[in-house]
């Protein structure tokens, strides 16, 4: 019975293909499980954003949306409704084609990366060797989509927008990347079925996260940082600054298109949040070996809108970061932070078991993050800025 | 420590998060259609048109001078005159407007129409509520629109209306006092006449008998307010 | 080799085609970057995934940007006036694109025979290339890797502030 709750996707999806032909069943299941996918995601944007209203609206002692049906649970559907009957303007200047292609361009890419996340046990589209590396490919390509819808728009504050969003997606990509390479490290594989399967064991009761170790949890929380940069979310979203540049990249998108700018943000935030669980909160396995009795896919989604309530939580309590700041932050700070994390995580592994490892490890983290953030508050003289070569 | 401060922010948000479903006072959303807050006594929006007594139509105070559509500064208000005339409020014969609509589009709500009215004709009212969803003929507002009640008038501007009423009443006052006075000087050269010529019976009493009708006519105008 | 192939190849070819005849220097940045995602395909249709993943990840996702930054950082996107495409240097430029042309060519042509031979594909795991690179090619490696850090550090010094007394 538990068998059968965890494996229901599965088990669903193998009876609906039975009634094909031996020869289809391949294509069939493949179709379905994208389709699924294709669907199941904006579901869940819906369900974000009305969660985003609403926890924004408390978090500032605001009701929310409360209008459109019971609570104001019919909003997002009230949303959808609204822009796709928007009328669909491109400005006359605009270059038609790549202002046309750029929303496709980043909805294809942010949905590619689910291709290979393990959204339960057994329940991965393409279990592949290198799935840690597609993810990060299709998530490079969004960066060129962002860039083509803001400077097709022919509209300054587009462009602007544009820069700011490519240049602090680059920046903060080096740090996802390498917070991401100690679990790499560890597990020895590229495969994130094989490092949610390394996760899940469990000690006394316990799981194997890699977040309850030193080095996991610094990459965990560095990987935190570098996802909200990433994703374009408060307190990063300069790309965005409604007080100086409108609505940064996608200024001059309405309608359907702006529709799936927005879907596309959320939907790279759930694949962003889909790929922390599975390196740093174990996946789908349960945070205790008691509560495997539940459905995995369950722990899976369950984690994911937990990262996402998370991500409300911080857009409600942070202000937004200064350009200077933002480069500085990931440079000074994030940068150097993980890669004396991945020395943290060699030594981790070259120690052996202990006692020894977990005090040298901490240690090392903690004096680390202790100094870096010394040198990242300490007050910086204010005059006017040179450039050696600059002039 | 770096951090520290993010960490203080977000347990205030936390706190504010779970404060606004245990207490009330933290909520101050007013819940407009349902709820609303009674409007301020200064508050003004459009112009109405104030008449007094229960029928509208006799009642309006606007003489149709049309002084507010000359100095309304963006000329929304379209006056016509009537042909006819009716007594006003101290029941001398006025003409009044036969048509006096003002374009709620136009209307920047500046009361200039309201300084100008010699007549406290023309007021402004609390009604913010005019939204339409025909955008030519919905948003002129006619005559039967704008006309409203003096107790109405009293009830959302209490003191003006009081005060206006005072100055009314005044005038009325010194009107009547001013009639009555010429009543009995008329009255009394009447007497005076008739003691002094007792004879010739023809002529006076046909001099004032058309002025001693007219004159309780305002009162009894006046009594119906 | 089948229609997969014929119509990556076609996306491929035409996007270097464009990159080179279109006369805005973005859309050539765009159409660049899409002969990029074309050879990452290819790579994957033999089965390559490690090398697809990098090309994509590296071309696509830094090198088309960077391409596009220098663009707009150096001569901005507007059309030039000048409608002609081939430059005044074309002899030049004939001469490297036959050079260059001529070394994959040189290389195809030699490998050819044993490959047309071969039925099965090299299974290269993910694995494998890692156990080569730390152990038979480290020393490459590390070269690259100094490099690449050394050129870090120049930027760093290119971009950093000046010293303090020639503020004010
Ligand atoms: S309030 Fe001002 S704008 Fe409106 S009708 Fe009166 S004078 Fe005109
Ligand atoms: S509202 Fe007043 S100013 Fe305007 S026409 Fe009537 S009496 Fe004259």
């Amino acid at each position: 019975m538990i068998e059968k709750a965890d494996q229901i996707f599965v088990l669903l999806l193998h009876w609906l293909v039975g009634f094909l032909p031996a020869s289809w069943q391949h294509v069939a299941s493949t179709i379905l499980c994208v389709a699924t996918i294709v669907l199941l995601y904006p579901a869940l944007f819906a369900i974000a954003v009305l969660l985003e209203r609403k926890g924004l609206g408390r978090m500032q002692n605001r009701y929310g949306p409360n209008r459109v049906g019971p609570f104001g649970i019919l909003q997002p559907v009230a949303d959808g409704i609204k822009s796709l009957t928007k009328e669909d303007i491109v400005p006359f200047r605009a270059d038609a084609l790549v202002h046309f292609i750029a929303p496709l361009v980043l909805v294809v890419a942010v949905f590619m990366g689910f291709a290979v996340m393990p959204m339960g046990r057994n329940m991965v589209l393409v279990d592949m060797d290198a799935s840690l590396l597609f993810f990060f490919a299709m998530g490079a390509s969004t960066e060129l989509s962002v860039f083509m819808a803001g400077w097709s728009s022919r509209n300054k504050y587009s462009l602007l927008g544009a820069m700011r969003a490519v240049a602090q997606m680059i920046s903060y990509e080096v740090p996802l990347l390498l917070s991401s390479v100690v679990i790499v490290m560890m597990t020895g594989s590229l495969s994130l079925v094989k490092m949610v399967e390394a996760q899940n064991q469990y000690t006394w009761g316990l799981p194997h996260w890699y977040v309850f170790t030193p080095w996991g949890l610094a990459g965990f929380v560095m990987f935190v940082i570098a996802s909200m940069a990433e994703t374009n979310r408060s307190p990063f979203d300069l790309p965005e600054g409604e007080s100086e540049i409108v609505a940064g990249y996608f200024t001059e998108y309405s309608g359907f298109k702006f529709a799936l700018f927005f879907l596309g943000e959320y939907v790279g935030m759930f694949g962003i949040a889909g790929l922390g669980t599975t390196l740093f909160l174990g996946g789908w396995s349960a945070p205790l070996a008691a509560l495997s009795v539940v459905p995995s896919w369950i722990w899976f989604f369950g984690k994911v809108m937990l990262w996402i309530c998370f991500f409300i939580w911080v857009r409600g309590t942070l202000p937004r970061l200064r350009q200077d700041q933002l480069m500085n932050f990931a440079w000074k700070f994030v940068l150097p932070m993980t890669l004396v994390n991945l020395v943290v995580a060699a030594l981790w592994r070259f120690m052996g078991e202990g006692l020894l490892r977990w005090i040298v490890c901490t240690a090392i983290v903690v004096v680390a993050y202790a100094a870096m953030g010394r040198v990242e508050m300490r007050r910086e003289r204010l005059g006017p800025r040179s450039y050696r070569y600059a002039e | 420590m770096l951090g520290e401060g993010i960490l203080k922010g977000l347990a205030e948000t936390a706190k504010n998060f779970a404060g606004s479903y245990v207490s009330k006072e933290r909520l101050t959303t007013v819940q407009y259609p349902e709820e609303r807050i009674p409007t301020a006594e200064a508050a003004r929006v459009f112009p109405f048109l104030v008449y007094d007594g229960t029928d509208w139509e006799a009642g309006l105070r606007c003489v149709a001078c049309q002084i507010c559509e000359k100095e309304c500064p963006p000329k929304c208000i379209y006056i016509e005159k009537s042909k006819d005339k009716k007594p006003d409020y101290v029941g001398k014969l006025q003409i009044f407007p036969a048509r006096f609509d003002i374009d709620v589009s136009v209307c920047m709500s500046c009361q200039i129409c309201v300084e100008v009215c010699p007549f406290e004709a023309i007021k402004m009212d609390t009604e913010f509520e005019l939204a339409t969803d025909d955008r030519f003929e919905g948003l002129l507002r006619h005559r039967n629109q704008l006309a409203k009640s003096n107790e109405y008038y009293h009830k959302i501007h209490p003191t003006e209306a009081a005060e206006v009423d005072a100055r009314l009443a005044e005038e009325k006052a010194k009107v009547e006092a001013k009639a009555k006075a010429a009543a009995e000087a008329a009255a009394a050269k009447a007497a005076a006449e008739a003691a002094a010529k007792s004879a010739a019976p023809a002529d006076a009493p046909q001099a004032t008998a058309p002025a001693k009708p007219a004159e309780p006519a305002p009162k009894t105008t006046g009594g119906g307010e | 080799m089948s229609f997969v192939f014929y119509v990556v190849a076609a996306l491929t070819l035409a996007g270097a085609l464009s990159a080179v005849l279109l006369k805005n220097l973005v859309h050539c940045a765009l159409a660049v970057s899409i002969a990029f995602a074309g050879l990452a395909l290819f790579f994957l249709q033999l089965d390559a995934e490690f090398v697809g993943f990098a090309q994509f990840l590296v071309y696509v996702g830094a090198v088309a940007i960077l391409v596009v930054f220098a663009i707009l950082l150096t001569r901005g996107s507007e059309t030039p006036k000048k409608t002609e495409i081939f430059s005044r240097t074309w002899l030049t430029g004939l001469a490297v694109a036959g050079a260059i042309f001529a070394v994959p060519a040189w290389a195809v042509l030699q490998a050819a025979p044993w490959m047309i031979h071969t039925t099965e594909k090299p299974a290269v795991t993910v694995q494998e290339i890692g156990n080569a690179l730390m152990g038979r090619y480290v020393l490459p490696l590390e070269i690259v890797a100094l490099l690449l850090t050394a050129a870090l550090i120049g930027a760093v010094i290119v971009a950093m502030h000046e010293k303090e007394g020639r503020n004010s």
